[in-house]
C-alpha cells in the first residue's frame, strides 16, 4: 500500500495531491498537461522536494515532516520519458547497473528473467545510440526492474515513441502487469493507454486530485469528466473461457455476464482486458429475437445524464442483479423518454462491439 | 645535436606542465563540477576571477603573484619558505594562470550532461561520490582531457608569469620559452631556432591529440 500526500507551492503552481495505491497492479496518474502528474511522480522519487509531504511505501516511510530518504535510498524504479541510458555504458551494463547496487539481501528480480521478459538479449553489446526508441525503452524498464524496486514509477514511458514502437512495447508492459507483484504508478495522459494497463486510476486536475479508484468505476462514474470524452468506454477485466475456432470467436467471463469476443483472445483462463465503447451498447426491454447482435446481456441502470441537447450516458451495471462490472450507454434522449427508463430498471444491455482493450 | 642546456630545458618544461595538469585536473575538476551544478549565485563571480588570465597580461598576473608569495606575505608565512624563483613556485603561478583552459571545458562538459543523467543515476541507488565518478566523470571525460591538453599546451607556452615569478634558473625555472628568449638575447641562433622548432612540433602534437580525442568521442554523445 502507498500513501502519498504532497503539497506546496513551486512558483505559480500549487501543489496539493493526496492518494494512495494498492500494493500490486498499475495506478494511473492521469489528467491533462500541466495538472501536476509528473511532479506528483518526482515526489515520490524523491527527485523534488515540496514543502510539505508524506510517503508511506509498504510500511516504510520515505518522507514526513521530519524524514527526507535521497532518492538513492529508497528502493524504487524510475522509467523516464526518454530512456536515459547511460550513453558511455553498453546495453548490458546498462541493465546492470541497478542490480549490481540494489541489496543482496532483496534480489528477486533475476537478471535472466528480466532479459527474456522484455526481449533485450541480443541488444547486449550494441551501444546505446545504435538502439531504436523501442529498444531503448525497453532496456530502460530492465534496468529500472533490475535494481530490485519494491515500487516502480512510470512516466509517460510512450509517449517520446512514434505509433509503431509504442505497439512494440505495449505487450512487453502487459506482461509486466502479468508477472510483476511490485506497485506501477503510470503517469499518462493517454487515455487509450491507461484503459488498456491500469487497474487504479488517480484523476488530476490543476495540481491536485480530482477522483480516485478502481478504473471501471471512475471511468463510468457520470459525475467525472471521463464520461465526457468523445468515445467513452468501459472497461472490465475477463477470464477466457474457451475459443470457437471455426468462427474466431471467444467466450470471456466477466463479472455479471459472459461476453463473446471476436479475435485473438489467448489460451483458457488468460486474463484480458476488454473495452466497450459506451456508443457500441445499446439498450432494450427485452431480449430481442433474430438479431444479429451477438452479446445481449441483463444489466441494471445505476445512473443517467444527459449529455448535450440529444443524448443521454447512462451507467448500468452487469447482470440482473446490477452487481457485475460497470458498463456505459450513450442512447439518444427520444429513446430514453420514449421508453420511460429509470436507474433501477433491469434493462438488456445489447452490445455490437467487444474488444480487447487496444492503446 | 641538442647540448646538455636545451635538454635541460626541455625536461624541465615537460616536468613543470605534467605538475602543474595534474593540480589543475585536481583543482579544476571539483570546481567546474561546483560550477556546473550548484544553484549559489555567488558562483559566477568565482567564474569570473578564475577566468581572468585570459584578458590579463601574463606579468600583472606574475606582478600580483610575486607580492603574494613574497618574503612578508601570509602564504609564505602558512607554506614556511619563500615561493618566488623555484619550481613550486612556478606551479602555482601556473595552475592559475592555466586554469580557465581547465575549468571552462570541464564545465561545459558537466552542463551538457544535463540533470536527467544524474536523476537516473540516483534512481538507479548510486549515491552522489557513486554517481559522480562512475556516471558524471566518464560522461564529461571528453571536456576534462580537452581541459588536459590545453591546461598542458598552455602551461608548456608560458613566458610573462614565468619570467615574473621564476626568473632564469637553470634547472629549476629556465623552460623553454625562457631558453628562447635567452638564445635570442645572446644572438644563439642556431639553438633558438632547435628550441622553437621544439615548441612547434609540440604544439602540432597537442592540437591533433585534441582533435583526437573530439573523434573519439563523438560517438557518445546521447
Amino acid at each position: 500500500m502507498i500513501e502519498a500526500h504532497f503539497s506546496g507551492q513551486q512558483g505559480s503552481f500549487r501543489l496539493d495531491a493526496a492518494f494512495t495505491a494498492p500494493e500490486s497492479g498499475v495506478t494511473a496518474l492521469f489528467g491533462p498537461s500541466g495538472c501536476g502528474k509528473t511532479t506528483v511522480l518526482r515526489c515520490v522519487a524523491g527527485l523534488i522536494r515540496f514543502d510539505k509531504g508524506k510517503l508511506i511505501v509498504n510500511g516504510e516511510t520515505w518522507q514526513s515532516d521530519r524524514k527526507f530518504v535521497p532518492t538513492h535510498r529508497r528502493a524504487l524504479g524510475y522509467v523516464f520519458q526518454e530512456a536515459s541510458l547511460f550513453p558511455h555504458l553498453s546495453v548490458r551494463k546498462n541493465l546492470e547497473f541497478g542490480l549490481k547496487r540494489a541489496r543482496r539481501r532483496s534480489h528477486t528480480i533475476a537478471f535472466d528473467d528480466v532479459v527474456d521478459l522484455l526481449g533485450v538479449g541480443q541488444l547486449f553489446d550494441r551501444p546505446t545510440a545504435h538502439l531504436s526508441g523501442g529498444e531503448r525503452q525497453r532496456v530502460a524498464i530492465g534496468r529500472a526492474l533490475l535494481s530490485q524496486p519494491q515500487l516502480l514509477l512510470m512516466d509517460e514511458p510512450l509517449s517520446a515513441l512514434d505509433r509503431l514502437s509504442r505497439e512494440e512495447i505495449l505487450p512487453y508492459l502487459e506482461r509486466l502487469h502479468e508477472v510483476l507483484s511490485i506497485p506501477v504508478l503510470y503517469v499518462s495522459h493517454d487515455i487509450a493507454e491507461i484503459e488498456r494497463l491500469a487497474d487504479t486510476l488517480v484523476l488530476m486536475r490543476s495540481g491536485g486530485v480530482r477522483a480516485s479508484g478502481p478504473i471501471a468505476e471512475l471511468l463510468s462514474d457520470p459525475s467525472l469528466p471521463l464520461v465526457r470524452m468523445p468515445d467513452p468506454a468501459a472497461v472490465m477485466d475477463g477470464r477466457v473461457r474457451d475459443f470457437d475456432p471455426k468462427y474466431g470467436i471467444a467466450r470471456v467471463e466477466v463479472p455479471g455476464g459472459t461476453l463473446l469476443v471476436a479475435g485473438e483472445t489467448g489460451p483458457t483462463g488468460a486474463v484480458r482486458r476488454l473495452r466497450i465503447s459506451a456508443n457500441d451498447v445499446s439498450l432494450s426491454r427485452e431480449t430481442t429475437k433474430d438479431t444479429t447482435i451477438l452479446n445481449a446481456l441483463p444489466a441494471r441502470i445505476v445512473s443517467a445524464a444527459p449529455e448535450g441537447e440529444m443524448q443521454m450516458t447512462v451507467r448500468l451495471k452487469l447482470g440482473a442483479d446490477g452487481k457485475g462490472a460497470p458498463l456505459l450507454s450513450r442512447i439518444s434522449r427520444l429513446s430514453w423518454d420514449r421508453l420511460g427508463f429509470q436507474p433501477g430498471d433491469t434493462v438488456v444491455a445489447q452490445i455490437k462491439a467487444v474488444a480487447l482493450a487496444k492503446a | 645535436m641538442f647540448d646538455a642546456a636545451i635538454i635541460e630545458a626541455i625536461v624541465l618544461t615537460l616536468e613543470l606542465a605534467a605538475v602543474t595538469t595534474v593540480v589543475l585536473l585536481l583543482v579544476g575538476v571539483p570546481l567546474a563540477w561546483w560550477l556546473a551544478r550548484s544553484k549559489t549565485r555567488g558562483k559566477e563571480v568565482v567564474a569570473v576571477l578564475i577566468s581572468l588570465p585570459i584578458v590579463l597580461p601574463p606579468t600583472v598576473l606574475g606582478f600580483y603573484l610575486l607580492i603574494a608569495m613574497g618574503p612578508n606575505s601570509p602564504v609564505t608565512a602558512l607554506t614556511g619558505r619563500s615561493l618566488p624563483f623555484t619550481f613550486e613556485g612556478l606551479v602555482v603561478g601556473s595552475t592559475l594562470y592555466s586554469l580557465p583552459f581547465v575549468v571552462n571545458p570541464i564545465r561545459n562538459a558537466f552542463e551538457a550532461m544535463g540533470q536527467r543523467q544524474w536523476e537516473a543515476a540516483a534512481t538507479l541507488r548510486a549515491g552522489p561520490l557513486d554517481a559522480f565518478f562512475n556516471v558524471a566523470f566518464p560522461l564529461a571525460l571528453p571536456g576534462i582531457l580537452t581541459g588536459a591538453i590545453l591546461g598542458f599546451a598552455h602551461t608548456m607556452g608560458e613566458f610573462g608569469v614565468v619570467l615574473m615569478i621564476g626568473g632564469s634558473i637553470p634547472g629549476e625555472t629556465k623552460v623553454l620559452s625562457i631558453a628562447i628568449f635567452d638564445f635570442v638575447e645572446t644572438l644563439q641562433w642556431g639553438k633558438a631556432h632547435m628550441l622553437a622548432a621544439v615548441m612547434l612540433a609540440m604544439s602540432f602534437a597537442v592540437i591533433l591529440a585534441m582533435r583526437m580525442v573530439e573523434r573519439r568521442f563523438a560517438s557518445m554523445r546521447p
